[in-house]
């Protein structure tokens, strides 16, 4: 049995997110790109089935070489196999139709049972790559899954609903399922693993095509214009916390 | 301009608020443009479920088939109607459901989606997209093509109260069509169990982020609480790490809070956060990044490290209890 689990680099929350000259767009030179969480539960989940079913497990990442220290990552995780499509998106605005169709050649290449991707990914708004690729693929799909299960030909999945209600659900494979999050939180690997596995392993590296036309155009990107902004405090940390202390007092609560 | 579907989320006989804001925005965008608005209501024992949806027509399926939602009938109905009715657009709600449906819909139909969708705005005839996108920090806009769009709708925007009404609207009846047999099964609806609290109830609370950053500070936050007489709460990055139980994380997945006070401390204020803590009466962020989206819903704010802050806070605030 087989797991493809597509990955994606997408802009880091914490750094500042620039737009380019255009206002159309992310710069993508001066953006800091980590691996999107949601895949990091995905890859997770791939190598718990692993150790749970002896499954094979190959991470695919397009893009250039910068993904590679999150496919080495995984590799350090246990992932068998790693493969990247080689597309230069500094030129294209790519978008979640295009990554979609990208992961599709290549999934129908390796013909998995099981197709683990992140549920989405906060830089996207086409639609989650799951769901676009199940369809393209002719296959089942859930998102918002918390757990899976190999049991057969089948996978017993969780999907989540709000107020912490789940549905138990069985699919027939092979199945996309979009990873919110895994079984247990993702392991940590130290960076000596990482580095170890850069020696040790290989990137099988593949051709790509982006094919942009299911996308949208985007003709103005911003910052949000706010209404009301905090009122920061200011001081020395003591003025800081007596002031909320008293905001606290004021409100009758203490 | 032609008509504006929206899709009827339900669970357990209840439609969802997100719905409501979903047949707001369509009544908008009528309002401006013209065109009549469509729910449409997918389902088994459906019928007291249109009462209130403001709607100038309700297509419903009903059917056992389609008595809980999985992904392939429900995939396949929406199919056929969108394509035997061609609406201008299809709105559904950007959740658990909503976001497989349009998604595949997409695909399948090769019709352009916007996630993430905060708002569609009308304009001169023509209808403009606003996406909110990287955890609440970027927005970004563009026009809507001469075509079937499909959108799923986050909640922030439109009121539920405004999709509602009280005059129970044309209700149409359309057949099943034909489908294959499922490929997923619905085996069991799992419900909550065990809480040892219910965080929507309470008056005042810490919430607790990925700012944290390890197990043990959590102590130092929970004895921030206890000085507050308050209770914690989380983030999702802080309850997938296991270290709050699952009752106790707000947002999209979890619950909706409505504290007299909330202390949010090293949460960054993404949209699946946000939309739950919005009735908050006061919001007090503590966050390192100046620009962290959660200084735009927060009355006051700090910038310093949150260990910090909770240690001296501690002590403000046992001085102002004891004097
Ligand atoms: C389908 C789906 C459902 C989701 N459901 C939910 C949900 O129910 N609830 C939820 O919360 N999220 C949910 N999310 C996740 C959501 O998108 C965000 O990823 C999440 O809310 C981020 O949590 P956070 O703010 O704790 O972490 P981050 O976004 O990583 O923010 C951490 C913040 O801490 C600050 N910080 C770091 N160190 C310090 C310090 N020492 N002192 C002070 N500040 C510090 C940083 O500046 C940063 O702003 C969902 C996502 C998806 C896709
Ligand atoms: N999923 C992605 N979406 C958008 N841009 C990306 C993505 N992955 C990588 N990039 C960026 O696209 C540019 C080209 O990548 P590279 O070929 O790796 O240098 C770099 O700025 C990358 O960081």
């Amino acid at each position: 049995m087989k797991i493809v689990i597509p990955i994606q680099l997408v802009p880091d929350r914490v750094e500042e997110i620039v737009i380019n000259k255009e206002k159309d767009g992310f710069d993508l030179e001066e953006i800091a790109w980590i691996l999107n969480e949601f895949d990091d539960h995905a890859v997770e989940q791939g190598i718990i089935l692993k150790e749970k079913t002896g499954v094979e497990v190959v991470v695919v990442a397009a893009g250039g070489e910068k993904s590679d220290e999150a496919l080495f990552t995984a590799a350090a995780k246990g992932a068998d196999r790693l493969i990247r499509v080689n597309v230069d998106f500094s030129t294209e605005k790519v978008n979640n139709h295009a990554l979609a169709k990208i992961f599709q050649t290549i999934i129908m290449e390796e013909k998995p049972d099981l197709i683990l991707t992140g549920v989405s990914n906060h830089n996207g708004f086409d639609g989650a790559i799951g769901a676009l690729l199940a369809e393209y693929l002719g296959m089942p799909y859930i998102g918002y899954i918390s757990g899976v299960d190999i049991e057969g030909m089948s996978a017993l999945v969780l999907k989540d609903y709000p107020g912490g209600i789940k549905a138990k659900m069985e699919v027939a494979l092979p199945a996309v399922l979009g990873i919110s999050s895994s079984e247990k939180p993702p392991r940590y690997v130290p960076i000596s693993k990482v580095r170890q596995a850069m020696k040790t392993g290989s990137v099988q590296e593949k051709d790509g095509d982006i094919d942009l036309a299911g996308g949208l155009i985007i003709d103005r990107m911003y910052e949000p214009e706010v209404s009301g902004r905090a009122e920061i405090l200011s001081g020395s940390l003591k003025d800081i916390a007596d002031r909320i202390a008293e905001i606290v007092k004021s409100q009758g609560l203490i | 301009m032609s008509e504006i579907f929206v899709y009827v989320e339900h669970f357990q006989g209840i439609v969802s608020d997100i719905t409501y804001m979903c047949l707001a925005q369509a009544q908008q965008i009528a309002k401006s443009n013209g065109g009549n608005v469509v729910a449409v209501l997918l389902g088994h024992n459906i019928e007291l479920l249109s009462k209130d949806l403001f709607a100038d027509e309700i297509i419903t399926v009903s059917h056992d088939s389609l008595a809980e939602f999985t992904y392939d009938p429900f995939a396949a109905v929406l199919a056929k109607i969108i394509q035997d009715k061609q609406p201008g657009l299809m709105i559904f709600g950007d959740t658990s459901i909503g976001s497989d449906l349009a998604g595949g819909l997409s695909a399948r139909l090769h019709l352009p989606l916007v996630s993430f969708c905060k708002e569609i705005k009308a304009e001169e005839g023509k209808l403009r997209f606003v996406a909110q996108i990287c955890g609440g920090k970027i927005f970004a806009e563009g026009d809507l093509k001469e075509c079937t769009s499909l959108v799923t709708l986050s909640p922030g925007k439109f009121k539920a109260k405004d999709g509602k009404t009280t005059t129970t609207p044309k209700v149409s009846a359309y057949s099943l069509p034909a489908f294959e047999k499922s490929r997923i099964t619905l085996k069991e609806i799992i419900l909550p169990s065990g809480e040892d609290l219910d965080i929507s109830k309470e008056e005042i609370l810490i919430g607790i982020g990925r700012g944290i950053e390890n197990e043990d500070n959590v102590s130092l936050a929970k004895e921030l609480a206890d000085a507050l007489g308050g209770e914690l709460c989380a983030s999702r990055p802080v309850i997938d790490q296991g270290w709050l139980s699952t009752s106790r994380l707000v947002g999209k997945s979890g619950k909706t809070i409505k504290p007299k006070l909330y202390l949010a401390l090293g949460i960054s204020g993404a949209p699946e956060h946000v939309e739950s803590i919005e009735e908050s009466e006061m919001i007090i962020a503590v966050n390192t990044d100046p620009e962290a989206p959660i200084f735009n819903i927060a009355r006051y704010g700090t910038t310093e490290n949150l260990l910090d802050i909770s240690k001296e806070l501690i002590r403000s605030i046992q001085k102002v209890k004891g004097g």
